[in-house]
């Protein structure tokens, strides 16, 4: 195929996109009737859900077969990695929302509420008594009195697994590189199994909060800040350790080739930007 | 190979035209179907969000409440700016892109076809959303475009519709601006360096890197909303710690950035047109191109211009004020460039070029306005009455709408190989140009007598300028049905040349009217340097 | 002066056989700040104009004499670094020019220190509350009979036959003239905002926040202002009457009113 090299693969057209938005009609208006009480919400989401899961399978699965099929030149490719890389700069930009919100609630909001800057009277008149520390549920002690999570313990174990599964995930890349297929099987089976074992230390941990320490998504803004934030890391921990295990599929059916594996790389990247966020995590939210 | 991938690469190599019937509309991953169907959306969303700003004007036309009830009245409010913002300017710029950058810089289409098509169908999704919340129980939102707490938490069944659609809209810009970044980035002509490329094209760049870092934030705004209304989270409520004020911040965060996204592209566009019915190259391509960026840079850190009033300490005051005043500066050289570029020029005026030149007037007013918002004592006086309505229209109506109206002029040729009644498009031209004034002049005297926006009834001694302005929305509504019947008999003109204009600049000039359906399939190597640019 | 008489020119031009008491600029208030505020308005304003006579003077040069029609060859020049310079350079001098008086007033603005009178001022959807700080005094203040009656749809009365239409109140605030008055706002549920132009005051009232703001008025008068941040329904009808009176007139109001914050406390 001589075309493949000189010339960028256009696809032709394409139904997925649109089953793709049907899916999403569907679950957007599932969860907003749900939210809002209607019990038929929850079936109309698990429809869209379908649908979007059944999208996704099936476009990549195109998508999989043109790659295996040649159809990509090298500028295609790196179209998807500058794809991929603005992807992971837009997710950057949404935790960095909610790290904002959990920098203005700490320096801002709180100090203020307790009488700082030009909020004496605030303090004074609204809420007497109350001094500004972190963590706190905030002056009229939303959810009651609960126990903050420390950072050792699960947290830093959880630390310690992730940032392992990073250096694994490298290894396994390397090894793709070098042809080294045992070596790339075995570590990246090893790096979703450690994502995994996150995800299940991460419930303990919440189950410990909500039942051992009163420390709840309702707990004032610490609670809020607290489980957005590794609640959303959390769900991407989820999906990139599922795209891991899809990774692995692939790698066991003979996928990839030393130069040929973008798939692959685009996975490692969010894994590593998901490990990445974990460290902000951990620092600010766990330890300062 | 299989055989799917065998039939792909067969239907890619016989050169195949659009499919038919509505399969083309549906599944297509040309970027020229793309644009128009985002031009065309963008088209019914501006009628759609204008025949709301029409039920505004009525109830404003006189004092006393003739047609609606108040909640309706915010709900029109609410739904006008986010249709107009979301709906209408964003997409038709998003429109352009899709049409104009590949055969701006030589490619064969988007980097990322089936994504862009994508981008384009969650819009109607999105939208849809949000247009059935008028039949929600308790009413369509109405607490603003800018969706402050504790009040937007009041929205009856409406509210996690608008959520969600939201984030449909963020997800679309998104992936949209991911797909014209790598397609600037990566599709480039061999030779075309980036200083070398045409202004437009860069105006978006930046505007699609604002779009990958701001619609994120808005989407976590928005979230937190969600879950403060839902799931009993703290964020905007002081009792639990959070802070009402925080979302103002996160949201303008946002906001701000926005702005500038709907006028980015139309600096690119008039850039564009300028040039071209000037007969003269561009003044100062290089410096645009720099004023764009530090317009972009800036537009991170002047968010809180929009909070003098919420009882900020006073060092943030000052820094927003000055910050916000900074970015008089490189806008101030756009202007003078342009003007630059027309000096000693020899010009004709078509009406892109007329659309052009009445934004560069009407822009520059509506910047000047805003330069007097950026000084905060004054901005405290000034702050959500009218006076601001009249800024932010004269920059977004006779700015960012009449650019996209004279874009829709200087390429129309090029889209349908055919030119538009020209008598007709002056028509347009001047009617909206008188109507736009007549509208939203009158709205500086309202806000600085002290009508506040945001109201559906008004004391006595407001009720002349409002008049006024309702007769012009009405004539200026009017006036978009002539630019529908042009858009309709598009095809009926005589047919175009490949250069259409005298002495336009830019590859696009140098394939068919109309455009092939596919452009580039190989890069134009050496035509740039000899034909685009000479 | 000119300025004055250029303004209500156009006025006259625009709005023809109009009732008498429109205006088309911001006032010149009472107060000292206000004062500063509309000077500085006024100043960037007429900046704003000059640099407008300059660009716009120049492209319409330009349109008139450098037209194709005229047989104008085309110039090529492309760039010029000494002009590019000059008019980066200029705007920013003009611009440190408005920013700092704009500084100064600011700065004043935010020194609501040693008040003479303190109001603790509380928001409501949809009215305000006022209640002084040292005095036993708490009062609402919402729309006024005569304006309630008239804004329904449908009501049959012509709004411009109702006295200050949507601008009048039950009980206006009562402060005296030449004191410095500190207003303490806060909300109760959603977010308002606390505007009389006269005083040149906005600040918006947040719930679980107190807002700081003064004001000094200088002449006595009933000052009008609203609501000016979208509260919900109602927000176009909950109003802000303030009235400034002599000190003495002041301490009458004071003496018949002592009891008013134990009344209303009790009609709770
Ligand atoms: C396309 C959209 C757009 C654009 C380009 C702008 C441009 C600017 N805006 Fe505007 N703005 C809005 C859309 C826009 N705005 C919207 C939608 C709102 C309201 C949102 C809401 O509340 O709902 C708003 C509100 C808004 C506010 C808040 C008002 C308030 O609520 O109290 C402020 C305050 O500083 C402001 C300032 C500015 C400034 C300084 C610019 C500058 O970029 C303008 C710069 C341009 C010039 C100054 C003219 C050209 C320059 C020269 C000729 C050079 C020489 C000039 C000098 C040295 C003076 N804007
Ligand atoms: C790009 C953005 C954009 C655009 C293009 C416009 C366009 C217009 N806007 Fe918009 N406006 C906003 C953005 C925009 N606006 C925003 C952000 C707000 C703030 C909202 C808030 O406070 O939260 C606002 C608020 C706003 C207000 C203040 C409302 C209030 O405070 O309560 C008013 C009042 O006059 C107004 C009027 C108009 C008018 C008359 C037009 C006209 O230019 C529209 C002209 C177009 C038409 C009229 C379409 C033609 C239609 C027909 C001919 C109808 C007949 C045909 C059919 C039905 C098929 N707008
Ligand atoms: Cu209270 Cu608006
Ligand atoms: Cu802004």
């Amino acid at each position: 195929m001589p075309h493949a090299e000189d010339r960028y693969y256009v696809p032709h057209s394409s139904h997925w996109p649109i089953v793709g938005s049907i899916g999403l009609l569907f679950l957007m208006v599932g969860v907003s009737n749900w939210l809002n009480g209607a019990g038929s919400g929850f079936w109309i989401m698990l429809v869209g859900v379908a649908v979007i899961v059944f999208m996704l399978i099936g476009w990549f699965g195109t998508v999989i077969n043109e790659s295996t099929g040649g159809l990509y030149n090298d500028q295609v490719d790196y179209s998807f990695r500058m794809g991929m890389f603005w992807f992971i700069f837009s997710e950057v930009m949404f935790f960095a929302a909610f790290f904002g919100a959990l920098y203005y609630a700490r320096t801002m909001a709180v100090p203020w509420l307790g009488g700082d800057s030009n909020n004496f009277f605030t303090n004074n008149i609204l809420w007497e008594g109350y001094e500004a520390t972190w963590p706190t549920n905030g002056p009229a002690g939303v959810g009651g009195d609960f126990a903050v999570m420390g950072p050792f313990g699960l947290p830093l174990i959880n630390t310690v697994i992730l940032l392992t599964s990073s250096a694994t995930v490298t290894i396994a890349h390397h090894a793709l590189i070098a042809g080294q297929r045992g070596i790339l099987k075995t570590f990246l089976a090893l790096t979703f199994i450690l994502g995994f074992v996150f995800i299940f230390l991460q419930a303990e941990e919440y189950i410990h909060a909500y039942e051992a320490m009163n420390l709840k998504l309702t707990s004032g803004i610490y609670g809020s800040t607290f489980f957005m934030l590794t609640g959303f890391h959390g769900m991407h921990v989820t999906i990139g350790a599922i795209m891991l295990t899809i990774m692995w599929l692939r790698v066991m059916k003979g996928h990839f080739t030393a130069t040929n594996h973008f798939a692959f790389e685009a996975v490692a990247w969010y894994w590593h930007f998901v490990d990445v966020v974990w460290v902000g995590l951990y620092v600010f939210v766990y330890w300062m | 190979m299989t055989t799917a991938v065998a039939e792909a690469q067969d239907a890619h190599d016989e050169h195949h035209g659009p499919e038919k019937g509505f399969r083309r509309w549906l599944f297509t991953t040309n970027h020229k179907d793309i644009g128009t169907l985002y031009l065309i959306f963008s088209l019914i969303m501006f009628f759609i969000g204008g025949t709301m700003a029409l039920v505004i004007r009525s109830e404003l036309m006189q004092p006393g409440l003739q047609f609606v009830h108040p909640e309706f009245f915010n709900s029109m409010t609410t739904m006008h700016a986010l249709i107009m913002v979301f709906g209408a300017v964003m997409p038709a710029f998003v429109g352009l892109a899709n049409w104009m950058i590949p055969m701006m810089i030589g490619a064969p289409d988007m980097a990322l076809p089936r994504m862009n098509n994508w981008s384009f169908w969650i819009l109607p999704v999105a939208f849809g959303i949000l247009l059935s919340t008028l039949f929600m129980e308790g009413g369509a939102p109405a607490g603003g475009w800018t969706m402050y707490p504790p009040l937007i938490l009041q929205t009856g069944d409406a509210f996690p519709f608008l959520i969600f659609s939201v984030h449909l809209m963020g997800i679309s810009s998104i992936m949209g601006a991911i797909n014209i970044i790598v397609t600037i980035l990566n599709m480039r002509a061999p030779d075309m360096w980036l200083l070398k490329m045409p202004i437009f094209v860069w105006t978006w760049l930046i505007t699609a890197y604002l779009l990958i870092a701001v619609m994120p934030v808005l989407a976590g705004a928005v979230t937190m909303l969600l879950t403060d209304q839902f799931f009993g989270t703290s964020f905007f409520l002081a009792a639990g710690g959070g802070d009402p004020v925080m979302f103002q911040h996160i949201f303008w965060f946002f906001g701000h950035p926005e702005v500038y996204i709907m006028i980015l592209p139309a600096f690119g566009v008039v850039s564009e047109i300028i040039p071209t019915f000037s007969r003269k190259p561009l003044f100062g391509h290089d410096s645009m191109v720099y004023a764009a960026s530090c317009i972009a840079f800036l537009s991170f850190i002047v968010w809180a211009h929009h909070m003098f009033t919420v009882g900020m300490p006073l060092s943030g005051q000052l820094f927003f004020m000055f910050a916000t005043m900074l970015i008089a500066v490189p806008t101030g050289v756009k202007v003078f460039n342009w003007v630059a570029t027309m000096w000693r020029g020899s010009m004709t005026f078509e009406t892109p070029m007329l659309f052009a030149l009445a934004f560069v007037f009407l822009f520059t007013i509506g910047g000047f306005s805003g330069l007097m918002l950026a000084i905060a004592p004054a901005d405290i006086q000034y702050h959500d009455t009218y006076f601001v309505v009249a800024h932010f229209h004269y920059v977004l109506v006779p700015g960012s709408i009449f650019a996209i109206m004279a874009a829709a002029y200087y390429w129309l040729p090029k889209w349908t190989g055919h030119m538009y009644n020209e008598s007709l498009g002056k028509l347009h031209f001047w009617l909206s140009t008188i109507f736009v004034n007549v509208t939203f002049f009158p709205m500086h005297f309202l806000g600085l007598a002290g009508m506040p926006r945001r109201i559906p009834d008004y004391s006595t001694q407001f009720a002349d300028f409002n008049l006024i302005a309702s007769i012009g929305a009405l004539g200026f509504g009017i006036s978009q049905l002539v630019f529908v019947y042009v858009l309709l008999t598009a095809k009926k003109g005589a047919t175009a040349t490949d250069r259409v204009w005298e002495a336009p600049k830019g590859l696009e000039w140098t394939v068919p009217s109309p455009a092939p359906y596919h452009t580039f399939d190989t890069p134009p190597k050496a035509r740039i340097a000899e034909e685009a640019f000479e | 002066m000119i300025r004055k008489s250029l303004f209500s020119l156009l006025g006259t031009l625009w709005a023809g056989a109009a009732s008498a008491d429109w205006a088309l600029n911001m006032p010149r208030g009472v107060t000292e700040l206000s004062a500063e505020t509309y000077e500085l308005h006024m100043m960037v304003f007429w900046w704003c104009v000059g640099i407008g006579v300059v660009v716009f003077g120049a492209m319409i040069i330009s349109l008139f004499m450098h037209r194709k029609s005229k047989g104008v060859e085309p110039a090529t020049f492309s760039h010029s670094t000494t002009a590019e310079v000059i008019w980066t350079a200029l705007p920013v001098v003009i611009l440190l020019a408005m920013a700092l008086p704009a500084a100064e007033t600011m700065i004043k603005l935010e020194d609501s220190r040693d008040p003479d009178i303190s109001v603790v001022i509380t928001a409501y959807q949809w009215k305000w509350h006022y209640k002084y700080q040292d005095e036993d005094i708490a009062f609402y203040s919402s729309l006024d009979r005569g304006s309630v009656e008239a804004r329904p749809k449908n009501s049959g009365i012509d709004p411009f036959d109702v006295e200050n239409f949507l601008l009048e109140v039950d009980r206006p605030l009562v402060v005296p003239k030449g004191a410095k008055v500190r207003l303490l706002i806060t909300s109760s549920d959603v977010v308002h905002s606390w505007w009389v132009p006269d005083l040149a005051i906005k600040k918006d009232a947040v719930p679980g926040i107190i807002n700081e703001t003064w004001f000094r008025a200088e002449q006595t008068g009933t000052f009008r202002g609203q609501c000016t941040e979208l509260c919900g329904k109602d927000h176009g009808y909950m109003p802000i009457v303030v009235e400034v009176v002599e000190p003495d007139a002041y301490l009458a109001w004071v003496e018949t009113h002592q009891q008013d914050g134990e009344r209303v406390a009790a009609s709770q």
